[in-house]
């Protein structure tokens, strides 16, 4: 442990920090009214005049804190599923466990809307189908989990996962025009109550992995040595999971499909700072808040009156990342 | 201090070992050899308790490993495999630092009693200077020697090696069971490893034991256990064999038709 580049790291991730909270201050400014992040400040410490009040704290903070909670939950969610499987092409989007989760969501939106309140657990279980049928198919006792069938494995879900939102979407035309942008991942007309509804949720989940830094740093030293240094891997393994399954259902039961968070964060947060946990994890939740809020105030401020779903934002900027992580044979 | 009572191992339908019994004292350095695939790695694993046991009871002090939890495990004893994994971006002195994890309750931090402990294994394997090295720019003989001052970190009553010199040149191979033997000597480390090389199993064993099929073929120390015949009936091939100190020396002739 090299004292000094201890330091650097932290001071990154510091850094980084400070940048999301300016972000976030520009963020919540930007829209069909334009407020500048002074009057945000003063608003934000209770010292704006009402016009501004109204605006700020029942659109766009909203707005803004749940791009925050979502982004880092998705990026955590990668990170953890990466270290489960010690390959950096796993993420909730890849694998399907973002489509498992909202096949779920879906079905109750549109076959059964009066049980909406149930939305955020059928995505939880949607999930776990979807984890538990790419680990079963992508595990092989000799080799462990290889990249290849992760991402193959990730295909097929993905695939059988998308012709039942097609199959739905088909069957219950009707009803819609309601969920095509919960589909979409769209951030736009949520209110204090959903973020309200994420937060316990997500802080219990960024604990325990915060907590889950020791054992993860462990894995990256192979299955034999984490055996070795008194780790019970198959629990490990689930815990972790159910985990960065709750994490990722969570998101999509609010907000619907956003992908490539879980993918691109953790790799730009191991080229920044390494792959030790207690620097990646912290630097990864914060980069995935600001990725995430990035993408909505992008597609948001774009073309004007249309507001392009941050998801979309997600997939045009993350796709061709993805393709570039292929090409480059993993990190 | 070890001793299997005729086990017997299954990978899902098939049997790998069947009924092995071995009687290991403290202090020990036991090599077991044998031809590919006949589950020499298998029994190592199994003492470890990577991997069930069909039946049969493993005692480690005379006690069964089925009563013994993992993390309890890991204080007594350590696996070093051939070819081991680790981050790019890890240094050796980290490396070694995980292996004082065991010891650490999950919110305790490095104490000084750790760090000297971490310097005392670095220093046992000549790996002081490397310490702000990464681990993957080491050349392999290097690599080895780290892992195995991690596992002096744990400080382990039983080191199990798995082929630690499989990859490695000839000198490599040499400086690692050289290290190997003097952790034996002076730490009292009781050591049991799988070989391939007959001659590196008779010159670093106390005792040898030949897995051929799945069962013990010969259990003694390396005068007894190497002969002509056994070496014949193993592996296929012919052999001379001459004694050097009275350590017999193997020279490998031709395959036996």
């Amino acid at each position: 442990m090299v004292e000094g580049s201890s330091r650097k790291k932290a001071a990154v991730i510091s850094s980084i920090g400070i940048l999301l909270i300016l972000f976030t201050l520009i963020a919540i400014g930007i829209g069909s009214v334009t407020v500048n992040p002074i009057v945000t400040l003063q608003t934000l410490l209770g010292y704006g005049d009402d016009t501004s009040s109204v605006i700020l704290w029942d659109i766009r903070i909203p707005r803004v804190l749940l791009a925050l909670i979502v982004g880092a939950n998705l990026a955590i969610s990668g990170v953890l599923m990466q270290a489960v499987v010690q390959n950096p092409l796993a993420d909730p989007g890849v694998t399907g466990v973002s489509s498992g989760a909202a096949v779920a969501a879906l079905f109750i939106m549109l076959v059964i809307p009066q049980g909406s309140g149930y939305i955020p657990f059928a995505a939880i279980v949607g999930g776990i189908v979807a984890a538990a049928m790419v680990y079963v198919m992508a595990w092989q006792r000799s080799t462990g989990f290889q990249p290849v069938r992760i991402v193959l494995s990730g295909v097929a879900v993905n695939a059988i996962f998308g012709g039942i939102i097609g199959l739905l979407s088909l069957l219950y035309s009707d009803r819609l025009p309601a969920a095509i942008q919960w589909m979409n991942g769209s951030l736009a007309g949520k209110q204090m109550n959903d973020v309200l509804l994420i937060v316990p949720y997500s802080v219990i989940g960024w604990v325990i992995a915060l907590l889950s830094i020791r054992q993860m740093n462990i894995l990256r030293l192979g299955e034999q040595t984490a055996h070795n240094l008194g780790l019970n891997m198959n629990r490990l393994r689930m815990l972790l999971s159910l985990l960065s399954v709750c994490l990722a259902a969570i998101s999509v039961s609010m907000v619907g499909l956003v992908g490539f968070v879980g993918l691109v964060v953790p790799h730009i947060s191991r080229m920044l700072i390494g792959s030790d946990y207690r620097f990646s994890l912290p630097l990864s939740i914060l980069l995935g808040a600001a990725i995430l809020l990035i993408a909505d105030m992008i597609g948001r401020s774009l073309f004007g009156a249309i507001q392009i779903p941050a998801g979309i934002v997600m997939a045009m900027i993350g796709g061709p990342y993805f393709l570039y992580l292929m090409r480059k044979g993993g990190a | 201090m070890l001793e299997l009572k005729e086990i017997s191992i299954n990978y899902s339908d098939r049997n790998i070992i069947s009924n092995v019994s071995l009687q290991i004292e403290k202090g020990e350095i036991v090599s077991i050899i044998g031809p590919n695939g006949t589950g020499k790695s298998t029994i190592l694993k199994a003492i470890s308790k990577r991997i069930p046991i069909a039946s049969g009871a493993i005692m480690f002090n005379d006690i069964a490993l089925a009563d013994i939890s993992v993390k309890d495990m890991s204080k007594l004893m350590c696996t070093v495999s051939q070819s081991n994994t680790s981050p790019h971006d890890m240094t050796v002195g980290e490396l070694v630092g995980y292996g004082r994890l065991p010891f650490k309750k999950w919110y305790e931090r490095m104490s000084k009693d750790d760090e000297s402990i971490i310097e005392w294994a670095l220093e046992q394997t000549h790996m002081l200077k490397y310490r702000n090295r990464l681990v993957s720019r080491l050349s392999g003989g290097e690599t080895q020697r780290a892992w195995i001052a991690m596992a002096l970190a744990q400080q382990p009553q039983l080191l199990l090696l798995d082929e630690p010199t499989t990859y490695l040149d000839i000198a490599h191979q040499l400086e690692v069971l050289e290290l190997v033997r003097r952790m034996n000597e002076e730490l009292g480390i009781t050591i049991v490893m799988v070989l391939h090389d007959l001659n590196h199993a008779v010159q670093y064993s106390d005792k040898l034991c030949v897995i051929n099929g799945g069962v013990v073929q010969a259990y003694g120390p390396p005068a007894q256990v190497m002969t002509r015949q056994l070496i014949r009936e193993v592996y296929g091939v012919d052999a001379d064999i001459d004694y050097v100190e009275e350590k017999p020396r193997i020279h490998i002739l031709k395959k036996v038709m």
